[in-house]
């Protein structure tokens, strides 16, 4: 009897590249790489059919990294590339990498229509509030007062929220999660494969060079238990150290408030629970910060809806294969012909 | 110049109508007039009665401006004859106008002593003074040069509609079709294709159909009647002799869509097209949309720059990219070109050109995007450049285009304009059956698979699309080493990669035609070079000087980048080279920098063709007439 090897499961390391990565030493870029390659082990991806697309930044050099198919593009216009692959190869997972500035400042109408359109993609937004190829100015997610080299008194513009702009603009599946918390980013990462349309997440990425411990308010451990919430759709919001806090709303007021369990009365009962469909409360966790409110994580919003590219096969009746030579010969003599005889 | 002029017929009974070698015709009306659907039904009948024939549709950019006022007023040339035609003509033997706008428009065009047809019922006190008359032109002997025809048509359609039971405002709208009828019956015209054509138009309402045919009818019987006084001249025009085969019209925007279909389909590719709307570009987004159900992917981008890198990303994985747009939007594009340069990925792009510079003059032609399509964008990043030098033409460019950007994974350029886009001519339909494919191999065996790795005589990359096992690769718009595609920032490699780059339109120029003479000898005193839609009058101009007797060549364009290599030793065989272009003087700039030849510009940026005389009286003035 033969003895039939089991076929090995792929590791991270299987999605790993040989070239040399290139961020600088403890960027959050390597957490949140480690990440997808573990992720992509643990559902058994095939690399033949997974592509990962970027734009310009240092997140966008992520494709070299990946042993997959990966295209390297021009600044902000990797959601347009990779809807181009998409609706050419409706099989393949496409990812796309980018950043605050590639996203939301050069980039940001296809952000928009890449969402409004819920292309089957996932969207990897890593924000560290700060252009850092460019050398640390200052970027569209960055907080008024941030001082950088074009703000050196401080930046006096208001920031925008890219989790609110994804579910401004009809995203169907939004999610945020931290470069260093290893488990949960993974946990997000594989929601966002699994879920039809275009996927969002954005991910707290911390830039050690130009503006280091910029999340810390919320990241660091001693503080994390009180100003972080992980999400768990059907779950009661919970939070706080051994989970004595908890999430209500306003008694007569569309406003979310943090309570402590067992203070004036109030019980696990009375806490707000998470219904990921919900597109109003998306928007009030996704408006939640901190030291006030605990910062939202996890998946914000998740309500498929038909994706482009099933819309454009299914539904307009085109088909995939070229046409043969008989139906252009009839195309090209529809309407109205003569004959010139000899 | 042999024109041909509208001679006056005897004033007898006679019914022998007068022939003509060739006949102008200008509708022009107001935006609601109906003037574009006039003049496209008049080709249609013309192209069955077998004549040879080329339109031109001028038409505003305002899409429904003020009515009455002169710059909403639209027109429709129509050139057609017993021998070859090759421009929408220079003048207009017969003047069509509906309003009193119309004619102080377009009146200036007509040939001395030409035809004009008025509406007498839309000139009124407030229409004439909408139209910055002073006095009727019908009454105060303006037009005493001319051979005016006033009919009320208004009151005439009306009298014939309403009775069927057609409101006062349809029945008014049918004037058009009443006046068609009339010019059906000056040039002996079958109405039956036109009534087939209006109750399938109508379908939905018999009432306006039978309203229109009614009034196609009327003005037709009305011509009739009319000859009896001999105040409505008839004329023939006989068939031309085209070449055996069967002949269909079209516009530049359908040859360039079913081109770029049959392109695809000899690739053995799936096409997908995508694009954002603009002017004079957008016909060909609606001609490929409707061809879904043949496997063509249309997409509607958010903007330019999202429709060529969708394109890219499409090639990317394995169909045939292409995106259009005219001069505004390649501008956008150059970016994402030079991504697809780098990439190495077979691409289209379609510019419709149009008159510049930002916005311009959305619906009128020109030819001033060259330079911008063969050096708009940043870095040394060469590609191909085509151009279509006609409407029928497009088809066969767009398939070169296809069979390039995909044998040697570069992107291709190819340049139409407003003119070639909408104007339309007859053309024998090919037999796709009959046309070479040149079938794509994407890359499958992972053994010895270097994505930079390249064929040794096109230079051409592998194209290894997403979803082949084994060949999982990166690539991207930083230079990359020569054979990996891994980031390289090497000075050796860089300057190996530019020049590699560079090569690839050299070994693409040997694998395009040589360049030849349209007519004319392949020598001697002067020669006509043109690209584009110049090909019309220039060939009409040099055929007419040829059989005059005098010394002039006509070449003609279709390759821009790389030019065919015989081109600089053949231009070196004239003692003259004269380029007339619809812009300030690009490719005579070009052709003086790579071939040292003393080529002259005749140089014209008006929104409007050359005329047949223009390019004449340039030729003249040059060999001494």
């Amino acid at each position: 009897m033969n003895v039939v090897s089991p076929i090995k499961p792929r590791t991270a390391k299987d999605f790993a590249t040989d070239q040399e990565v290139r961020w600088c030493p403890g960027c959050g870029d390597y957490a949140i790489l480690k990440a997808v390659q573990k992720m992509l082990a643990d559902v058994d991806a095939d690399p033949a059919a997974t592509v990962f697309v970027s734009g310009i930044g240092c997140s966008s050099r992520f494709p070299y990294y990946m042993a997959t198919y990966g295209f390297h593009t021009i600044h902000g216009r990797a959601p347009t590339v990779a809807t181009g692959v998409k609706l050419v190869n409706p099989e393949l997972d496409v990812w796309v990498v980018t950043g605050d500035g590639d996203a939301l400042s050069i980039g940001g109408n296809h952000l928009l229509h890449v969402l409004r359109r819920n292309v089957d993609l996932q969207i990897l937004l890593f924000n560290n509030e700060i252009y850092g190829l460019t050398k640390g100015q200052y970027s569209p997610t960055s907080r008024t007062g941030t001082r950088s080299p074009t703000s050196p008194t401080g930046s006096v513009e208001r920031p925008v929220s890219p989790i609110g702009f994804a579910l401004g603009a009809g995203g169907r599946f939004v999610a945020r999660s931290i470069d260093t918390m290893q488990k949960h980013l993974v946990d997000v990462l594989k929601q966002a494969r699994a879920h039809r349309g275009a996927s969002f997440v954005e991910i707290f990425q911390n830039c050690i060079v130009y503006n280091d411990a910029v999340f810390a308010g919320f990241t660091e451990r001693d503080v994390a238990d009180a100003n972080q919430i992980l999400l768990q759709d059907g779950k009661p919001m919970i939070f706080g150290a051994k989970g004595s806090r908890g999430l209500r709303l306003v008694p007569g007021k569309l406003e979310i408030e943090a309570v402590t369990i067992g203070e004036n009365g109030v019980s696990v009962a009375d806490l707000l629970v998470h219904d990921a469909t919900n597109r109003p409360l998306a928007g009030l966790l996704a408006a939640m910060q901190p030291p006030a409110l605990p910062m939202a994580l996890g998946v914000l919003y998740c309500d498929p809806a038909m994706a482009l590219g099933s819309a454009v096969h299914a539904g307009l009746g085109e088909r995939q294969a070229p046409p043969s030579a008989d139906e252009l010969n009839a195309l090209l003599r529809r309407g109205d012909t003569w004959t010139v005889s000899a | 110049m042999r024109t041909s002029t509208l001679p006056t017929p005897e004033a007898s009974l006679s019914d022998a109508r007068q022939p003509l070698e060739s006949v102008v015709v200008r509708f022009a009306g107001d935006s609601g007039d109906g003037i574009q659907l006039t003049g496209n039904r008049f080709a249609a009948v013309t192209a069955l009665a077998g004549n040879d024939l080329t339109t031109f549709p001028d038409f505003p950019a305002e899409i429904r401006a003020p009515v009455g006022t002169t710059y909403g007023v639209s027109a429709f040339q129509i050139n057609f004859g017993a021998r070859a035609v090759k421009t929408s003509g220079d003048a207009p033997d017969v003047l069509v106008a509906l309003n009193p706008a119309a004619l102080k428009v377009e009146l200036g065009r007509l040939k001395p002593g030409g035809i004009v047809i008025v509406d007498s019922g839309a000139f009124n006190e407030r229409s004439l003074r909408k139209a910055g008359y002073a006095a009727d032109p019908l009454n105060d002997g303006s037009l005493a040069s001319y051979r005016l025809i006033a009919i009320d048509i208004s009151k005439m359609t009306l009298e014939t509609v309403k009775p069927l039971g057609v409101s006062q405002h349809d029945a008014l709208r049918c004037k058009n079709i009443w006046t068609l009828g009339l010019v059906y019956w000056m040039f002996g015209r079958d109405r039956k294709p036109t009534a087939d054509w209006l109750k399938k138009r109508f379908a939905d309402s018999p009432l306006i159909a039978s309203g229109n045919i009614a009034a196609l009818d009327a003005g037709h019987a009305f011509g009739e009647t009319a000859e009896l006084s001999g105040d409505i001249p008839g004329y023939s025009v006989a068939p031309a002799s085209l070449d055996p085969g069967l002949y269909r019209t079209i516009t530049g925007g359908e040859a360039l869509a079913w081109g770029l279909v049959a392109g695809a389909h000899l690739a053995g590719l799936k096409l997908f097209f995508a694009s954002y709307p603009i002017t004079p570009a957008s016909p060909l987004l609606h001609a490929l949309t409707s061809l879904r159900r043949l496997g063509v992917s249309t997409f509607q981008a958010e903007d330019e720059i999202a429709a060529v890198c969708a394109a890219i990303g499409a090639s990317y994985a394995g169909a045939m990219g292409v995106t259009s747009s005219s001069g505004p939007g390649l501008a956008l594009k150059g970016e994402a070109l030079g991504l697809a340069v780098a990439a190495e990925l077979p691409l289209v792009v379609v510019n419709t050109q149009r008159a510049g510079p930002s916005t311009g003059l959305p619906t009128k032609t020109e030819q001033s995007d060259l330079m911008q399509a063969l050096f708009g964008r940043h870095g040394e990043s060469p590609l191909a450049v085509l151009a279509a030098s006609g409407s029928s033409d497009c088809f066969e460019t767009a398939i070169e285009a296809v069979r390039i950007a995909t044998r040697y994974m570069i992107p291709v350029i190819v340049l139409s304009d407003g003119y070639i886009a909408n104007a339309a001519q007859p053309w024998r339909v090919p037999d796709i059956t009959a046309l070479s494919p040149f079938p794509v191999e994407f890359r499958t065996d992972p053994k010895g698979f270097a994505p930079y790795a390249r064929d040794a005589a096109t230079l051409a990359r592998p194209w290894a699309i997403p979803g082949t096992p084994g060949l999982e690769h990166r690539i991207g718009g930083l230079e990359k080493d020569q054979l990996t595609g891994a980031i390289s920032y090497d000075p050796a490699n860089h300057q190996q990669m530019s020049d590699t780059r560079a090569e690839k339109l050299d070994r693409i120029a040997l694998d395009i035609p040589l360049q030849t003479v349209e007519t004319g000898r392949g020598e001697g005193r002067l020669a006509v070079v043109g690209w584009g839609s110049t090909h019309g009058p220039i060939s009409r101009a040099v055929v007419s000087l040829v059989e005059r007797g005098y010394d002039v060549a006509h070449i003609h364009l279709r390759h821009l980048s790389p030019l065919p290599p015989n081109l600089g030793e053949l231009l070196r065989r004239y003692e003259t080279v004269l380029v007339p272009e619809m812009n300030k003087g690009q490719l005579v700039q070009l052709l003086r920098a790579q071939y040292l030849v003393p080529a002259e510009g005749l140089n014209k940026i008006s929104g409007q063709p050359f005329k047949i005389a223009e390019i004449e009286a340039a030729i003249l003035a040059r060999l001494g007439s």
